[in-house]
């Protein structure tokens, strides 16, 4: 229990719809730990926004429990807002009202006297880069702009736990990467983040953690490492000089190698690590006086985990 | 007090909001000129009327228009309401600890004040027609039409938050609003209207709010039917602000 921002058991939500029921969250069970960058991966539909709305207490869940920054989710839900940031899909600024007024107006609301509320605007402009827009209406601001001014809302209150909806959804490649590096900035003071994408590299190059969800279930939950590792294990192939039935029995034997194959003239092995097998391999070749011609690895993607995992290429959902 | 200090905060905001938006002032202010010029001229012929109550065509007249103002004026709050559910403000407001209350009420007070103030414009520039009216009548007077702008504002907000959109929004205010006003004797007395007419609007509490006002500036503030009134006004304004709140703090935006 301590130690952890986000434990849920059985979480579940069902909306009612004129003529059927949907469970968009069927029964989560889930363990984030303080500090982490925990991500949700899933394609649209997935669960993963009611998910995130019932843990920011927006939306009262049908079922299961939650302990979320140390509180129960459902009896102190006060204490829970206390504690968390929040940053939803559609951002939470107002286009008529001007960035530094809405941070001020924002830390006033976490009980900050005006002095203090205005200070820690003008550190968040300042941490943000949001000098050259804070004086003008969000109206004006470009997407990149906006959305940090939205993540800056979110923090005003130096939050243990920050969740943050498809923060990148709609940014061009730039502000994503400045989205990223504020991201890994709120992971190196110490925050918890829980954030929700569709993107398969958003996913692998920012999270600790990611459960991939699907039909609202937990299909996988692991570090990107671990699920691309468990699930089909990096892949070697080679060819040489004349002798490849030679290879083939050299290497198929060897402890690192999980599965070996040959196709086209080439030999196809299944690793657990790669980059620590490669070495090996040439070593054990050249001492059999065998001659490579190519050698080459590929490593699993994330893609290849959702598509074992759930049967589907997240690319082609998400598409 | 967090609520009330909630309140203060939410209010500001919103106040801000209106009052750096210019074209809304200038509209507030205008409306009521333009009734009192395009439209009371009309009655001072009408006056004469058998049926017409005695008083002056403007002290019979300005109370309605003031109770319609407090009507109208609040009905249409809800739009913006919609406008910041879409931007996600709504959201972000319901994930901090403020209080749901304050939400509504903030809100509520930003547009009870315009209303007050346009209320208070209209009576100054009636003087001038003829109407007449004491102090204390000009104070029972405003905080009757506040109690109308809090409670068409909470429900207007409510239903904003229950329906999320303009276009289910629009047609429920405006056909929902006009049977009502009509049938609080706004534009001229009920004492015109046949018996069946008087039946229903026996029915609408608007019409004893409308009573209430025209016994005001009638110089009657003894009269049972003032009481009656503000304090019908003011045990459906608390109803009404249990419900705004109860959507503020469920609404799924």
């Amino acid at each position: 229990m301590e130690g952890n921002a986000i434990e849920t058991r059985g979480l579940r939500r069902v909306f009612k719809t004129r003529n059927r029921v949907v469970e968009a969250v069927a029964g989560v069970d889930m363990t984030v730990p303080k500090g982490e960058i925990f991500g949700f991966l899933g394609p649209n539909g997935a669960g993963k926004t009611t998910t995130l709305r019932m843990l920011a207490t927006l939306l009262p869940p049908s079922g299961g429990t939650a302990m979320v920054a140390g509180c129960d989710l459902l009896k102190q839900p006060g204490q829970v807002r206390e504690r968390i940031g929040y940053v939803g899909q559609a951002g939470g600024s107002d286009r008529e009202i001007m960035g530094r007024t809405e941070l001020v107006f924002q830390g006033r609301l976490y009980g900050m006297s005006l002095a203090a509320a205005k200070k820690r605007a003008a550190d968040l402009i300042a941490m943000l880069e949001l000098e050259v827009c804070a004086d003008r209406k969000v109206a004006t601001y470009s997407g990149g702009q906006k959305r940090r001014l939205d993540i800056g809302l979110g923090l005003v209150h130096d939050p243990q736990l920050l969740f943050l909806d498809e923060p990148t959804t709609g940014l061009d490649p730039q502000s994503r990467a400045r989205v990223w590096d504020e991201v890994r900035r709120m992971h190196d003071r110490g925050t918890t983040v829980f954030l929700t994408t569709h993107y398969l590299d958003e996913a692998d190059a920012l999270c600790d953690r990611i459960a991939i969800i699907d039909h609202g279930k937990i299909v996988a939950v692991g570090s990107p490492e671990e699920l691309k590792r468990e699930v089909a294990g990096d892949l070697v192939t080679l060819s040489v000089v004349g002798n490849l039935p030679a290879a083939f029995d050299l290497l198929k034997g060897q402890p690192f190698v999980r599965e070996a194959t040959t196709e086209e003239g080439m030999v196809r092995l299944y690793v657990d690590r790669g980059e620590v097998a490669m070495p090996a391999i040439l070593r054990l070749l050249d001492s059999a006086g065998l001659q490579l011609v190519t050698i080459g690895l590929q490593r699993p993607s994330l893609d290849d985990v959702f598509l074992r995992k759930t049967g589907r290429s997240l690319r082609e959902t998400a598409a | 007090m967090k609520v009330l200090r909630d309140t203060w905060l939410v209010f500001g905001r919103y106040w801000g909001l209106f009052i750096h938006n210019p074209v809304w002032v200038v509209i507030g202010v205008v409306q009521p000129l333009l009734y009192l010029l395009l439209f009371a001229p009309l009655l001072s012929s009408i006056a004469k009327t058998p049926g017409f109550p005695s008083g002056g065509a403007y002290n019979v007249f300005v109370p309605g228009l003031l109770v319609q103002l407090g009507m109208f004026g609040a009905a249409g709050v809800g739009f913006s309401l919609i406008a910041e559910l879409r931007m996600g403000v709504i959201e972000r407001l319901r994930v901090t600890p403020v209080s749901r209350v304050s939400l509504l009420l903030g809100r509520a007070l930003r547009d009870i004040l315009s209303i007050v103030v346009q209320s208070l414009i209209l009576i100054v520039l009636a003087l001038p027609f003829g109407l007449s009216i004491n102090p204390i009548g000009v104070v029972v007077v405003l905080a009757l039409i506040a109690l109308i702008g809090l409670l068409t504002a909470s429900i207007a907000y409510a239903a904003a938050l229950w329906l999320r959109s303009e276009d289910s929004y629009a047609p429920l205010i405006f056909t929902s609003s006009l049977p009502i006003l009509l049938l609080s004797g706004v534009l001229l007395p009920l004492g015109l209207a046949p018996q069946w007419l008087r039946s229903i609007a026996a029915l609408n509490p608007l019409s004893y709010a409308v009573d209430a006002a025209r016994a005001v500036f009638l110089g009657h503030l003894g009269n049972p039917s003032v009481v009656k009134g503000v304090a019908l006004m003011a045990v459906l304004s608390i109803l009404a602000v249990i419900l705004g709140a109860r959507a503020f703090g469920r609404a799924v935006a």
